[in-house]
């Protein structure tokens, strides 16, 4: 495991390479949205693409995911082929669902992304049945449930934290605190300071971390305790990043009631440009990051031109996937 | 296997707790898959509550595992592990608490399948537990197998007869879709002939549980039970009713229904759950349909009143659909024959 390395210039760099990924795909998704060539509900991620690299760096492929509708940089940082990732945002056959789930449901166990959920807060009891699962089976994948801090105010985060810890689940609570449930501030909804004070709560077996999610080194030596936590079968972690969204709730979201001295204060603390500029620090060069930029963008051209090539779904798929037995669909 | 001798199978009668026990206790030692979590259900805390779950967590250790009490965290965690590629059975122990994790059974369980576009699915299995009769009250006591089957992706089920319940769950626990069994709490001491171990019966194919030719009675579940004794006492009458056992309420076997009531061109649709937008209006919509022009009867519905199920005994069975109503119904639909 990656835990007891030390945060190198190749971490920096593999943190890196990952957030920039995410980025350059939530820009391109952006600007197809603005330009009317896409239509389709987006929740931008721009602003927590680090903590998801940094995340992700110490996950493999058998590793599960769970995520949320604004969940398309865990899903990167877990590894989802381009490909896929776009035709299903444009609803083609050849989508990871094939255009049955869209952008809120993205599913594609290949990678690990075993559930992507609309509803907020509901993804916390299911991780909790794949850690479980793992246990049962003796394996050391760890689940790793990706959420808001509004989702750490419905009921089923408390049921889904208590039995994590008396059961002690290989499971990574990581609630990525952006400040805002939907159009709300974190002071008007949650009575708690830190989001992981809460693991206090639920004994011995949960562990609370709060962490700079938008510093790469914080947040990956914070990732390597939780990862190695879960795979030694030492229990839960609720691990809290703490961030910024920049894009506001959802795409076109004009973010009116964020008060501008935060946004400017926040915008100065944009963890894609310091990044950068550690990496430079780091020895790699302009010219190398530009190489770097091109490769990802020329990926994004491929997977946004086979997108766009893909057919439509056969509207025989509406028939499909209801039952595993088709002659089991409804009349 | 030793198979018993037809002569012992036929004389051997069983419970339907006890056929809901043996079912569990059989799908755990054909498939290592299955494993099983809700509340009070380990033998610690007793074997559950009403002692379905007796003996197994001794038997097979950490695969049965007492919760908290948490509904959405019992299913929610039945999901991932499905996803994960077991077979959790979990139970929830009384159907009205069913309403605390609908959003994991009806945008999870039930979805997943399709929103992933059939790379995942969620083979859960959820037990629970309902019925009026035991002045249990409002909270404690409905019928709510509408609800699930009017969302797609979720199959409902619901026995009437301990051979049944153990073939049904056998079925709802290998099945490859997320299953409601509904238990009856007022049939659970209730016998019946001994099912044959390891007998699976699919889901979705409905049962002719007594052929006749002038009335078809669809239902499910206790009404079921009722219709049979019904059906006996109008034979000796000359008035021949078929009774079909739906078994599944969702997918709805609707070839069954139709073939029998082809024959018969009556039909009397029983459910225990109230009568508006209850499964016995699916049926008799398909029932006209279909067969409108072959009717010689309108479809008739027997089921419980739409008010929330009342304490005293007296508002209680008035509550209840009852035996007699079903009798009555039967007759009012034979009166029709020849009118149009």
């Amino acid at each position: 495991m990656t835990s007891k390395q030390d945060f190198s210039p190749a971490t920096l760099l593999a943190v890196y390479t990952l957030a920039l990924r995410i980025h350059l795909v939530d820009e391109r998704f952006r600007g197809l949205l603005r330009s009317g060539r896409l239509a389709a509900v987006y929740y931008s991620p721009r602003g927590q693409e680090i903590l998801a690299a940094a995340m992700g760096v110490h996950l493999n492929a058998r590793d599960y995911l769970v995520t949320t509708y604004r969940g398309i940089h865990d899903q990167l940082a877990k590894g989802i082929p381009l490909r896929s990732l776009f035709a299903e945002y444009y609803g083609k056959a050849t989508g990871a669902c094939k255009g049955k789930g869209g952008a809120m449901h993205i599913t594609h166990p290949a990678s690990g992304v075993m559930v992507t959920t609309g509803v907020v807060g509901s993804g916390l009891p299911i991780a909790n049945g794949l850690a479980w699962a793992s246990q049962l089976k003796g394996e050391d994948r760890v689940t790793l449930c990706c959420f808001g801090d509004g989702a750490s105010n419905i009921g089923a985060f408390h049921e889904a934290l208590n039995l994590a810890a008396l059961w002690k689940l290989p499971v990574i609570f990581l609630c990525q605190n952006n400040g805002y449930g939907e159009c709300t501030p974190y002071g008007k909804a949650t009575a708690s300071a830190r989001i992981s004070d809460r693991a206090a709560a639920y004994g011995p077996n949960m562990r609370g971390v709060t962490v700079d999610g938008n510093d790469p080194e914080a947040m990956w030596t914070a990732s390597a305790a939780a990862v190695a936590r879960a795979r030694s079968g030492e229990g839960p972690t609720l691990l809290e990043a703490k961030t910024f969204r920049f894009m506001g709730h959802y795409f076109g979201d004009p973010g009116a009631y964020i008060p501008k001295a935060e946004y400017d204060a926040a915008l100065a603390k944009d963890p894609m440009p310091a990044t950068r500029a550690a990496v430079l620090a780091s020895g790699v060069s302009e010219a190398e990051l530009e190489d770097l930029k091109k490769q990802i963008e020329a990926d994004i051209d491929d997977a946004l031109q086979f997108a766009l090539d893909s057919p439509v779904p056969d509207l025989d798929e509406i028939n499909r996937d209801i039952y595993a037995d088709p002659t089991g669909a409804p009349a | 296997m030793n198979a018993p001798t037809a002569a012992t199978t036929a004389t051997k009668t069983i419970s339907f707790t006890e056929a809901y026990s043996r079912a569990l206790h059989d799908a755990m030692e054909m498939d290592p898959r299955v494993i099983m979590l809700g509340e009070d259900i380990a033998d610690e805390e007793g074997g559950g509550v009403f002692k379905v779950t007796k003996g197994l967590s001794t038997k097979f250790g950490s695969r049965v595992r007492t919760t908290p009490i948490s509904e959405q965290a019992i299913v929610g965690a039945a999901v991932g592990a499905a996803l994960a590629g077991l077979r959790p059975v979990a139970e929830i122990m009384l159907m009205n608490f069913i309403t605390v994790p609908m959003d994991q059974i009806v945008n999870h369980a039930a979805k997943l399948r399709f929103m992933s576009g059939g790379q995942t699915h969620v083979p859960i299995t959820i037990r629970t537990r309902t019925g009026a009769g035991a002045g249990t009250a409002g909270q404690h006591s409905d019928m709510l197998e509408a609800w699930f089957a009017h969302v797609a992706g979720m199959k409902v089920v619901i026995p009437s007869s301990p051979a049944d319940a153990y073939g049904l769950l056998l079925g709802c626990i290998f099945d490859e879709d997320p299953c409601l069994f509904i238990e009856d709490a007022m049939t659970r001491t209730q016998t019946g002939p001994e099912p044959e171990k390891g007998r699976i019966i699919p889901l979705g194919q409905a049962n002719v549980a007594r052929e006749g030719t002038d009335v078809t009675v669809i239902g499910y579940g206790r009404p079921l039970r009722d219709t049979l004794v019904i059906a006996e006492k109008l034979a000796a009458e000359g008035i021949s009713v078929e009774v079909l056992d739906l078994r599944t309420v969702s997918p709805l076997d609707t070839d069954s229904i139709l073939k029998s009531v082809a024959k018969t061109q009556r039909a009397v649709v029983v459910h225990e759950a109230p009568r508006s937008f209850g499964a016995g209006a699916e049926v008799a919509a398909r029932i006209q349909e279909h067969l409108y022009s072959e009717l010689k009867a309108p479809v008739l519905r027997v089921a419980s009143r739409d008010v929330t199920v009342p304490f005293a005994k007296v508002l209680e069975q008035e509550y209840l659909y009852k035996p007699s109503a079903i009798e009555a119904s039967i007759r009012q639909t034979l009166n029709g024959k020849g009118r149009r």
